[in-house]
């Protein structure tokens, strides 16, 4: 046994104890440098995302397909029954509908009047498909498979129909991550419609199997607000566009310092089934340059 | 190296399961941890070493997609996967009970971490709440997935070592 050819069939194995303590320290410093840089993001979320983005479209596509199917059987008998009253609702709703045409050809022309440009039916939006929820049971964020190449990057507002979904916080090649207004973290600014008061509102996870939000500071010293106002987005948030919707109020009362008014409001959309996403392709701050 | 690939491909699956297919079958909202069972599962099968590294690895994918920071649930899980190393000593494959047990400690402990890291330091002092609502059903909904998973896990695992072992033999 010479040693040339020991060492040749030696391997080296470093101790479970080394390596942890190395790991640790790889993290640590990976922790430190996204929370100020965003670089791993950029290299390390694009490698990934090519991996498991296809994947979960798949998925996601099959499981879609497969609850809709269940979905379609079970309910085919509620539905021939709706679509009768359906059917009555159209007749009545097309007279309705004629009705508003006529008034919306008033207010198109009261809002060139007015230069009422800023409403954000005008913002440019592209459509996107949830392919992905948070792994754990702690917040409420999303990936969508719509990425840079789309034309999307942080900070971009997420809707679904009408009201305010959340916005993108990190962005990939074909994949951008959504937290939404519900988590338990989030803040937005916002205001009551009617009377154009600002408030904060605050996700609580407390709250969200309720389906509800918290709104917090609110000052009413007219008491002018009333239950089912609705709440949007307000001018002076740097992130969210203004106006857009947010949710009505459910409950509020008086703080304890008499001065401001928080309680809960019910949010424009439905957090329990989201599938497809609207995402405004302008951000605040490149509407304010 | 075909215990590797495995492990590496096992991950992903776990980790795509968790993030898609499961929100659809969640009880209550809740969804099943398989990550830690993963994690758990090779800690005391495979000793500290591969259950700190399928550790890592789990956590990083979650950190990349839904984390604030890359690197925390991977040092979280990382350590996981560690502690349950230890226990690679008293493990028998026959015997479920301890498996099971390590398991859902392991998934409790990973919530409780979570929770005083994430929400206490926030002043978000309900961990009353938060434990009967979040923490307990996860435990629950885990452990009856871990009981169908682990040993499928266990199975294919000895089978690939005992296939190392032939095909290591061979070349001797």
């Amino acid at each position: 046994m010479s040693p040339i050819i020991r060492k040749k069939g030696e391997k080296f194995t470093l101790p479970s104890k080394y390596l942890l303590l190395i790991i640790t320290f790889i993290c640590i410093c990976m922790m430190v440098v996204t929370f100020t840089t965003d670089m791993f993001h950029d290299s390390l979320g694009n490698v990934v995302g090519y991996v498991t983005v296809p994947f979960q479209n798949g998925i996601t596509e099959v499981g879609t397909w497969l609850s809709d199917k269940s979905d379609e059987l079970s309910q085919i008998r509620i539905l021939l029954q709706e679509n009768k009253e359906l059917r009555q609702k159209v007749d009545e709703l097309t007279i309705e509908n004629t009705m508003l045409q006529q008034d919306k050809y008033e207010l198109n022309q009261l809002r060139e009047l007015y230069k009422l440009d800023e409403e954000y039916s005008g913002y440019e939006k592209v459509g996107a498909r949830i392919i992905a929820w948070d792994g754990g049971n702690w917040f409420h964020s999303f990936t969508i498979d719509k990425g840079k190449d789309d034309g999307l990057a942080v900070d971009m507002n997420v809707m679904a129909g009408s009201g305010l979904v959340g916005r993108i916080v990190a962005v990939g090649k074909n994949w951008a991550k959504v937290t939404s207004i519900i988590n338990d973290n989030s803040n937005v600014s916002g205001m009551v419609l009617s009377t154009s008061d600002n408030l904060i509102v605050c996700g609580d996870l407390e709250l969200m199997s309720q389906g509800l939000i918290r709104f917090e500071q609110l000052v009413d010293s007219k008491n002018q607000v009333v239950e089912g106002d609705k709440i949007v987005t307000s001018n002076i948030s740097d992130k969210y566009l203004p106006g857009i919707l947010i949710g009505y109020i459910s409950s509020m009362e008086m703080d304890s310092n008499n001065l401001t008014k928080s309680g809960y409001a019910t949010p424009a959309v439905d957090f329990q089934h989201l599938e497809e996403v609207l995402v405004i392709l302008e951000t605040k701050q490149s509407l304010e340059d | 190296m075909r215990r590797k690939v495995f492990i590496g491909i096992l991950i992903l699956i776990c980790f795509l399961l968790q993030c898609t297919v499961f929100h659809a079958l969640a009880f209550g909202g809740i969804i099943p941890n398989f990550l830690i069972i993963l994690t758990s599962s090779y800690g005391f099968m495979g000793g500290k070493k591969s259950g700190l590294i399928t550790g890592v690895l789990s956590g990083l994918l979650l950190d990349i997609f839904f984390g604030e920071a890359i690197g925390f649930s991977a040092l979280i899980y990382m350590y996981i996967g560690y502690i349950n190393g230890n226990f690679r000593k008293i493990f028998f494959p026959e015997d479920i009970k301890l498996p099971l047990c390590l398991i859902a400690l392991s998934d409790l402990v990973y919530n409780l971490i979570y929770y005083s890291l994430l929400f206490l330091l926030r002043s978000r002092f309900h961990i009353g709440y938060y434990f009967v609502h979040i923490i307990l059903p996860e435990v629950i909904y885990t452990v009856a997935i871990a009981l169908i998973m682990y040993p499928l896990i266990l199975r294919i695992d000895q089978k690939l070592a005992e296939h190392e072992k032939r095909s290591g033999k061979k070349f001797v």
